[in-house]
């Protein structure tokens, strides 16, 4: 593919900039946070391009962003940042992605890897087992027509309510795992029958549970507000999104956004970047709709961690009491949020647009859950299923930076038809089992398109929002068993 | 004889170009395209039809609307199609007959989900009657 040929103007070790010159039409400069080793797969395809397109939307401040995470995506780069005015600026359903909500959260036990790795295979298998995965997963729970307004409405709560969770697991999930000001009647009908039959799935692709085990401890102090104690705890992760519902979201309002473009006169180099004014009808109407796709993907991520906790007791014997499976924290990394954030030295309504990237709030943010709030918004940066993951938190750098927003994951390197060609499914589980993680999946070709080589290092990737100060590492864990949707 | 499509690679998702005689075949062979990344269809007998129509505002619209229906019958009624014939092909309107039979887990093997068609990229070419999109996969 086409190689950058643009200006790329190195700020300082960690960040690069693509000037405003550097295309006609761009209101502000793109600002790439990585290393120079990472640049140089960065360049060798169009994600730079995508940041300078990004950099046209109107009202857009202070810079397109990426993350050093950063890939090519349709549209926005994965990994990218991009704030505008609610005033005069726009909503791009593209700056979100199809996959609404796609997130990740992660538990806390009280067991050590001593206590469960002679149980892992056993317990791989009965997580396997216990939640439905794969390309078209169905789910087990039976929703009427109008139940699934009440799950678009209210999120997790509608969950819990239901039985599959605990009530404080909503005071550690992002926005309460309910985001407000929905409009159920916003959401089409396709979109709700493509969902209905889905809630509680984990899907395909890059979604996944795993077992982790705390591998080392940055800062001890905020991993003990964590829940997090020592080196060699189990912890449990779930990856997944707002599935066919969610998709459905994004395509409706991208057809809506591409005829409002023409009504607004608002031009853009890339359709996928289709985009209204977040005060027009149509903006108004897209974030809305995607804030119940939202609401969905935190009740399907509730579901799934209601199974998990209930495997993971059968299989180790242990009460849900004693086996803690607290919830540390749940994150969002793909979704657009209304967010009032000093530009300028002025506080100003921007539409907050994190595609592939995390909120990061420092301490003392309002929007934190008393129990962080002296330590920082939790992160979960997921790496590829071989190796690390890390738990962050949010500072006042990202703040000031980054409209507090972190990187989100490895970041993809190799494309699933290169990792096919070159990779058979079952060397890979074979491989994954000879350095003790115990994978189970429904689809060894996916198995190959996820393995671990086509993912970046994500230790680089977490030491560039590190080093840059736009997150802080807490911990980092290793797997020892994964289920691959 | 010239491909019926090829896939493009793309480092997070995955396309397909797609050529046919005709605009319109290279519409029907993109769908092939696209649920043959979904699953192995040569398992896959025409044992079901859809009567799918879909309009749009032009063109590339017709294309994003086309590929992301047939995905929606994909989730709600589990339907993996393996041929399509076009029956009427406008610029802003489409209606085709769909062939193939629901996903059975013991005879069919499904190999990526497919979240969505894009804009990204697109490109319809009316002189080689051949079209591209770029899959959210």
């Amino acid at each position: 593919m086409s190689k950058w040929g643009g200006k790329l103007e190195k700020v300082d070790e960690y960040r690069w900039r693509i000037p405003e010159s550097y295309k006609e039409g761009m209101r502000v400069p793109g600002l790439i946070y990585a290393d120079e080793g990472m640049l140089k797969q960065i360049i060798a395809d169009q994600a730079l391009e995508q940041v300078a397109n990004v950099a046209f939307l109107p009202g857009i401040v202070g810079y397109s962003l990426a993350m050093p995470d950063i890939h090519w995506g349709y549209g926005f780069a994965i990994g990218g940042v991009a704030s505008m005015r609610v005033n005069d600026g726009v909503v791009s359903p593209g700056g979100v992605g199809f996959d609404i909500n796609c997130g990740v959260r992660i538990m806390r036990t009280n067991l050590t890897r001593e206590e469960v790795a002679p149980k892992i295979k056993e317990l791989a298998d009965a997580l396997y087992n216990a939640v439905p995965s794969g390309v078209g997963s169905r789910g087990k729970i039976k929703l009427g027509a109008r139940e699934i307004s009440e799950v678009l409405a209210k999120g997790s709560r509608w969950a819990v309510e239901k039985g599959y969770g605990r009530p404080e697991d909503l005071q550690t999930t992002e926005e309460n795992g309910e985001i407000k000001d929905t409009d159920p009647d916003r959401v089409s009908p396709r979109a709700k029958e493509r969902g209905t039959p889905q809630v509680g799935t984990l899907g395909s692709g890059n979604h996944f549970l795993e077992v982790g085990v705390i591998d080392e401890i940055y800062e001890p102090d905020i991993a003990r507000t964590m829940g997090i104690d020592a080196a060699g705890q189990v912890v449990l992760y779930v990856h997944c999104g707002s599935r066919g519902l969610g998709h459905q979201v994004a395509d409706d309002y991208i057809k809506v956004m591409v005829k409002a473009m023409q009504k607004y006169g608002i031009r853009v180099p890339d359709r996928q970047l289709a985009c209204a004014p977040v005060n027009s009808p149509e903006g108004k109407h897209y974030l809305t709709a995607m804030r119940c796709a939202a609401n969905y993907a935190w009740a399907n991520r509730q579901c799934i961690t209601h199974w998990v906790r209930e495997a993971f007791c059968r299989v180790m014997g242990v009460s849900e009491r004693d086996a803690g499976l607290e919830l540390i924290y749940d994150v969002t990394h793909n979704i657009a949020k209304i967010e009032e954030q000093e530009v300028n030295g002025l506080n100003e309504q921007l539409c907050v647009h994190r595609k592939g990237a995390t909120r990061a709030f420092p301490p003392g943010h309002p929007d934190l859950p008393e129990k962080y709030r002296t330590v920082g918004q939790p992160i979960l940066i997921p790496g590829d299923m071989g190796r690390l993951s890390y738990i962050m938190v949010g500072t006042d750098t990202a703040m000031k930076d980054t409209f507090g927003s972190t990187c989100h994951g490895a970041g993809r390197l190799q494309s699933r038809s290169a990792m096919k060609k070159q990779l058979n499914g079952r060397d890979v589980l074979e491989r994954l089992k000879k350095r003790g993680i115990e994978v189970r999946t429904g689809s060894l070709s996916g198995l190959a398109e996820e393995a671990p080589e086509a993912y970046k290092d994500v230790e680089s990737v977490v030491n560039v929002a590190h080093g840059a100060g736009i997150s802080k590492k807490v911990a980092r864990t290793r797997p020892i068993a994964v289920v691959k949707g | 004889m010239m491909k019926k499509y090829e896939l493009i690679e793309h480092t997070a998702d995955i396309g397909v170009k797609a050529c046919g005689e005709t605009l319109s075949g290279a519409f029907a062979n993109a769908a092939v395209g696209m649920f043959s990344i979904m699953a192995e269809l040569g398992n896959v007998v025409e044992k079901e039809s859809r009567r799918v129509e879909v309009n749009a505002d032009d063109i590339e619209g017709l294309l994003f609307e086309w590929l992301n229906s047939l995905l929606y019958y994909f989730d709600v009624e589990m339907l993996l199609f393996k041929r399509f014939d076009v029956t009427d092909f406008e610029d802003t309107h489409l209606t085709a007959m769909c062939y193939g039979e629901q996903y059975d887990s013991s005879r069919h093997s499904l190999e990526m989900g497919v979240k969505s068609a894009t804009y990204h990229q697109m490109e319809v070419d009316r002189e080689k009657n051949c079209v591209r999109v770029i899959f959210d996969v």
